[in-house]
């Protein structure tokens, strides 16, 4: 759904004989998480017969929520052919500002509601402004964007831990239980990180299909060079797409502080892996170009099934469990390798 | 004053005075390499060593205390290089990252004449060694085990969540487990790691909650684990829950049972990562008097109870 011009430009030149054999390998391609998805669903539904029931898919969807909105915006910095590694430190460390800012801000503005709320509007600009920073250093800058996010990875989660005194950072109880609908609430019955989670998959992939900006961004991917020639703001798109990836987190953490209330050094540990497989297994060329909205979610819930499937069984043994999620990725991986 | 107290305070003038060496010892400067305060625990080891080091620089003036704290094993081995060579140590208290990485290492400084006391994490080789601090891992797993099945009369479902794979955590599971052969009735439903982490003993306990209908007891061999798996039971809204049992004696939860707040959390298994401050202090205590410590210190696992929680509450750790 969101092939870079370049390619769709040389396959329609193409002859229609070859045309239609790309189009059908492109979609079986395209089928691959999906088809990884089914297949898993089905295993999961022959092992454990509880597999199936809506709490539990529930469940896996809402815990699917963070990594997969952050996932939404690695899809758009991948694409542009970029990379962040510091996400899961960021959200870390996003959520202990916002702990400590709402457990000040609760008894010296005398209102918990207010204090949840402007910690709410923190944790976005947090995010837009560490997106920013990023942007700034990796296009201004010029400093590789695996190197800069290296840095900021380590310093984000390095003042985590100094903020927390290396224990954790925990949200007051009054303000615990007001903020506390925002990851257990539901609404029409469903969890109401779920609905944000698909609102946000949906105005990315619009903002991805259906915008300059989203098509500049898979230009620059694609070619970098040729999109500077073609009067593409390249620095600007890029600090902008920083910026989304940044916003995403953001919105993330807020539906996380809520879960557990409290952020400590091991909070987000390894979430940038996830969210960088799950935009990779839905798809997308880590070179940059290409990649979707849509195989970036199915990606991520993909990886929530394998360890849902894993803890409702125990038929292999505990120390193997990264191993099948290794081996479901690289399965995955290959099934749509026509794709790449 | 009564007279047995005139007397205990008499023993203990004469004890002091006999413990004052008769010539004076060189001054002891004491290197303390530990991992970085990455999570709650470590924070409370920085915690404690840092605490050691105040109180003891201010109680001896003959001691000069190093801290170093490593991200991971090679930095580690890094920073004993420099206390040995730059900061010329000649007595170490370390906590290595990892047991066989650090053996050399910690050998090496030892080859350059420190006194090395060990804690928790062993080396593979004890040569390396001249005295061992550490916590008990058996106990760790035996007395919550013991607790449960008492607690439950001999009968229940009971499931587990283990730490990160290493030998640590087997050695406590295998404790739990030995505990449970003697109770038939008791069926331990499933383990899982949870790696020692909130986020991840929240969904492994949503799992749980999902597989098995009744489940009579929680063992969260942590209490960070405990405080995920809590959340989880109060979302699912399970009732037949009857315990459970953490670990290590953080301090929220030691308050909880101080408190009595929680029915379900009657007793904790102490775990402190104040061994770090009881090893340092007897290290550089028994170097300045130029003595050597037991080969292994065991710092004892017990049960904290309402009875006896305000022993292990630390208002000011950050565990």
């Amino acid at each position: 759904m969101s092939q870079p011009e370049p390619q769709a430009t040389a396959s329609e030149t193409g002859s229609r004989r070859t045309d239609a054999k790309a189009s059908w390998s492109e979609t079986l391609g395209s089928l691959g998480p999906i088809v990884g998805l089914v297949m898993l669903c089905i295993v999961g539904t022959l092992l454990n017969g509880d597999f199936a029931t809506p709490d539990n898919l529930m469940n896996v969807l809402t815990r699917t929520a963070f990594i997969g909105i952050i996932a939404v915006g690695m899809c758009f910095v991948i694409i542009l052919g970029g990379i962040d590694l510091s996400v899961g430190s960021m959200a870390a460390l996003i959520a202990g500002c916002v702990i400590m800012f709402m457990n000040w801000a609760g008894p010296a503005l005398g209102s918990p509601l207010l204090a949840v709320l402007l910690g709410a509007g923190l944790a976005v600009l947090l995010g837009a402004g560490f997106g920013l920073i990023h942007g700034l250093l990796i296009s201004k800058g010029r400093i590789e964007p695996f190197i800069v996010t290296l840095g900021t990875l380590g310093i984000f989660r390095a003042y985590l831990t100094y903020f927390a005194d290396g224990g954790a950072l925990t949200l007051s109880n009054n303000l615990a239980d007001l903020y506390a609908p925002v990851y257990y609430g539901s609404a029409l019955g469903v969890p109401v990180p779920v609905w944000v989670f698909l609102l946000v998959a949906l105005v990315g992939a619009l903002i991805l299909n259906k915008t300059a900006y989203g098509r500049y961004v898979q230009a620059i991917g694609s070619n970098e060079t040729v999109a500077r020639y073609a009067a593409v703001d390249v620095d600007r798109i890029k600090i902008l797409t920083y910026m989304l990836l940044g916003t995403c987190v953001g919105i993330a953490t807020l539906l996380y502080v809520p879960r557990l209330g409290s952020a400590s050094p091991t909070t987000g540990l390894l979430w940038e892996l996830e969210a960088i497989a799950s935009v990779i297994v839905g798809g997308a060329a880590l070179k940059g170009g290409s990649g979707s909205i849509v195989g970036t979610v199915i990606g991520a819930i993909l990886l929530s099934v394998i360890s849902n499937i894993l803890n409702l069984t125990s038929i292999i043994s505990v120390y193997l469990n990264a191993a099948v999620q290794g081996f479901v990725i690289i399965t995955v991986a290959f099934l749509q390798k026509g794709r790449r | 004053m009564n007279r047995r107290n005139v007397l205990k305070s008499t023993i203990a003038a004469l004890a002091f005075s006999a413990a004052l060496p008769a010539f004076a010892a060189d001054p002891v400067n004491l290197g303390v390499s530990i991992p970085a305060a990455t999570h709650s625990f470590m924070g409370g080891i920085n915690y404690w060593a840092n605490q050691a080091k105040k109180d003891l620089e201010a109680a001896h003036k003959d001691l000069k205390i190093t801290i170093r704290t490593a991200a991971n094993a090679t930095e580690q081995a890094n920073q004993l290089q420099d206390l040995s060579s730059v900061n010329k140590i000649n007595a170490l208290v370390v906590f290595p990252f990892e047991s066989a990485a650090l053996t050399r290492p910690v050998a090496n400084v030892k080859a350059k004449g420190a006194y090395v006391t060990v804690v928790d994490r062993g080396l593979t080789d004890t040569a390396a060694q001249d005295a061992y601090v550490a916590g008990d891992n058996t106990a760790f797993g035996k007395i919550p085990a013991e607790y449960i099945a008492k607690t439950l009369g001999g009968k229940g479902n009971v499931v587990a969540l283990r730490g990160i794979p290493t030998t640590l955590d087997t050695e406590r599971m295998d404790a739990f487990t030995g505990v449970l052969k003697a109770y038939p009735d008791i069926k331990l439903l499933d383990a899982k790691f949870a790696n020692w982490n909130r986020d991840d003993a929240f969904k492994v306990t949503q799992d749980f909650l999902t597989r098995f209908k009744e489940i009579d007891a929680f063992w969260a061999a942590d209490d960070d684990m405990a405080f995920g798996a809590m959340r989880a039971i109060e979302q699912a809204g399970r009732k037949d829950i009857k315990l459970i049992f953490g670990g290590a004696g953080a301090k929220d939860m030691v308050k909880v049972i101080l408190d009595g707040s929680d029915p379900r959390i009657g007793a904790n298994v102490s775990y402190s990562p104040k061994f770090i401050y009881d090893a340092i202090k007897l290290t550089a205590e028994a170097r300045l008097k130029g003595e050597k410590l037991p080969a292994t210190t065991i710092i004892p696992s017990v049960l904290i109870d309402k009875a006896n929680a305000k022993d292990f509450y630390y208002a000011d750790s950050p565990f």
